[in-house]
């Protein structure tokens, strides 16, 4: 590691190929030059804050030169291979320091890269609970049936239900034209580069669509096996799908997106005849990652197993619709009895 | 995995925390990766560099810490160690191992100026 700055030896870095420090001499003038690594400068740290030093430096044209200067904080830096654990390099008390040049200091953050997304989901899971609207994230490589089985589904459900549908597609809205074509709202989400939908995306489509109360909430998330596996929508259950073309060692080569679903549906059993698949296989497989996955084997293209899929989410919907009953009814129930108590005074 | 948007959620957290601390230069970055992230460390660095161009973290050296994959197994009811996520235990071969360490995706510290 380099002792100057703490960037990790065995790092490559291209561009440059070395790096270039500030220094502050005692008659308080500043340079900076590049120069490469190679264990050739070594300076004692341990007196920090305040304290002299000596740097010995190989510039570019190969000459050496050293020189000691004082510290007062303008550069502190990680003297600790960065793997050991709780370094605090932010709380020590405000340091004298060289006008003009701040002290750096080092800030705790701590918190999940994904902290953002994750707070747009807990935003978005809230008001599906408000509602009592009963969401899905479908996920699954390109091609698998996703759009074909929401098609399907909302046919079958449709008539009862009130339906609105997020398509989430890098280039086109085909997908959201052909759910329109079924009758029910529908929108299409662009990703462009992006892999998969975020949180913030299904927010702002909540807003555009406003599901009804009571509503079923579906998501086509983008064809991609595995980065939508990280980003939670606020949906109640993640649906994955795996079609019998692709082979039973998917849920083994991309665990991460079959553990976080809750439900798998294996699709395009029609074509089983046609294919050495072995359904079984593929289903342990898919129970090695998850235990509790709930599987269904369907054909969108025949209609077989879908009553089962359809059920299911027919008793989602339900559930999503007590428990918002069961909140109101309680909220009901604490009013009564805030109203008993004013009464009584 | 992703290590656009995640480098683009790393930026964030950098960028609110530089302003709340009033700082005008984010000198290094620390995360802690956990081994079964599925994130490509070197993918990530990539993806930083090009992500805070422009930004207040330009240039600002990316630390990774990368944190080692280890998991409770019920039937040996005790911690062992784990390279893949759904991997079985290396005692017994159980696939009943709960990932306690190596998931993590998380910046630690930042270091201002
Ligand atoms: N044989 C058969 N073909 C199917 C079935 N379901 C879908 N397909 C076909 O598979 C192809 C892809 O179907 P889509 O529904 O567009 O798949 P998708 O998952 O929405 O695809 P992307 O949105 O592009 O990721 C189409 O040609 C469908 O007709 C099925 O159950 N059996
Ligand atoms: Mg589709
Ligand atoms: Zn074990």
């Amino acid at each position: 590691m380099c002792t100057v700055c703490g960037c990790g030896a065995g790092e490559t870095r291209i561009e440059g190929d070395g790096h270039a420090h500030p220094h502050v001499h005692e008659d308080g003038t500043v340079h900076s030059h590049a120069h490469a690594h190679g264990g050739d400068h070594q300076h004692p740290h341990d007196a920090l804050p305040v304290a002299a030093h000596e740097h010995r430096h190989h510039h570019a044209d190969g000459s050496v030169h050293a020189h000691s200067h004082g510290h007062q904080g303008e550069h502190a830096h990680p003297h600790e291979p960065p793997a050991a654990a709780d370094l605090d390099y932010g709380n020590s008390p405000a340091r004298a320091h060289v006008p003009g040049l701040s002290p750096s200091r080092m800030v705790q953050i701590e918190q999940d890269i994904l902290a953002k997304n994750n707070a747009y989901a807990i935003a978005n899971r809230a008001h599906f609970d408000e509602l009592g609207i009963f969401a899905l994230n479908l996920v699954s490589s390109p091609g698998s049936g996703k759009t074909t089985l929401l098609v399907k589904t909302i046919e079958q459900l449709k008539a009862t239900r009130a339906i609105s549908v997020v398509e989430g597609d890098q280039q086109t809205s085909n997908d959201a034209e052909r759910i329109r074509a079924t009758g029910v709202a529908a929108l299409q989400i662009n990703t462009g580069k992006g892999c998969h939908l975020d949180a913030h995306m299904v927010g702002q489509a909540i807003e555009r669509l406003r599901p009804a109360d009571e509503s079923l909430f579906l998501i086509e998330n983008v064809g991609n096996l595995v980065c939508p596996a990280a980003f939670d929508l606020g949906e109640r259950h993640k649906v994955a799908i795996l079609s019998v073309t692709e082979g039973e060692d998917k849920p083994l080569k991309y665990p991460d997106m079959f553990a976080a679903a809750d439900v798998m549906l294996l699709n395009k059993c029609d074509l089983l005849p046609h294919l050495d698949f072995d359904v079984d296989l593929a289903e342990a497989n898919a129970r090695q990652v998850n235990p509790h996955l709930t599987i269904f084997r369907v054909s969108a293209r025949s209609g077989e197993g879908l009553s089962a899929w359809v059920a299911w989410i027919q008793a989602g919907l339900e559930a999503q619709r007590d428990k918002r009953a069961a909140t109101v009814a309680g909220l009901k129930a604490r009013i009564a009895e805030l109203e008993r108590k004013l009464a009584a005074q | 995995m992703h290590e656009m948007s995640l480098a683009e959620g790393v930026l964030q957290l950098v960028e609110e925390t530089a302003r709340r601390e009033a700082a005008t230069r984010v000198k290094t970055v620390v995360l802690e990766i956990g081994r079964m992230s599925s994130v490509e460390p070197e993918a990530l660095r990539f993806c930083f560099d090009s992500v805070t161009l422009g930004s207040i973290a330009q240039g600002a050296e990316l630390e990774v810490v990368m944190v080692a994959g280890s998991g409770w197994c019920m039937v040996c009811a005790q911690t062992v160690a784990l390279n893949a996520r759904f991997e079985a235990c290396p005692n017994c071969g159980s696939y009943q191992v709960q990932a306690v360490s190596g998931t993590e995706m998380r910046v630690k510290e930042i270091e201002i100026e």
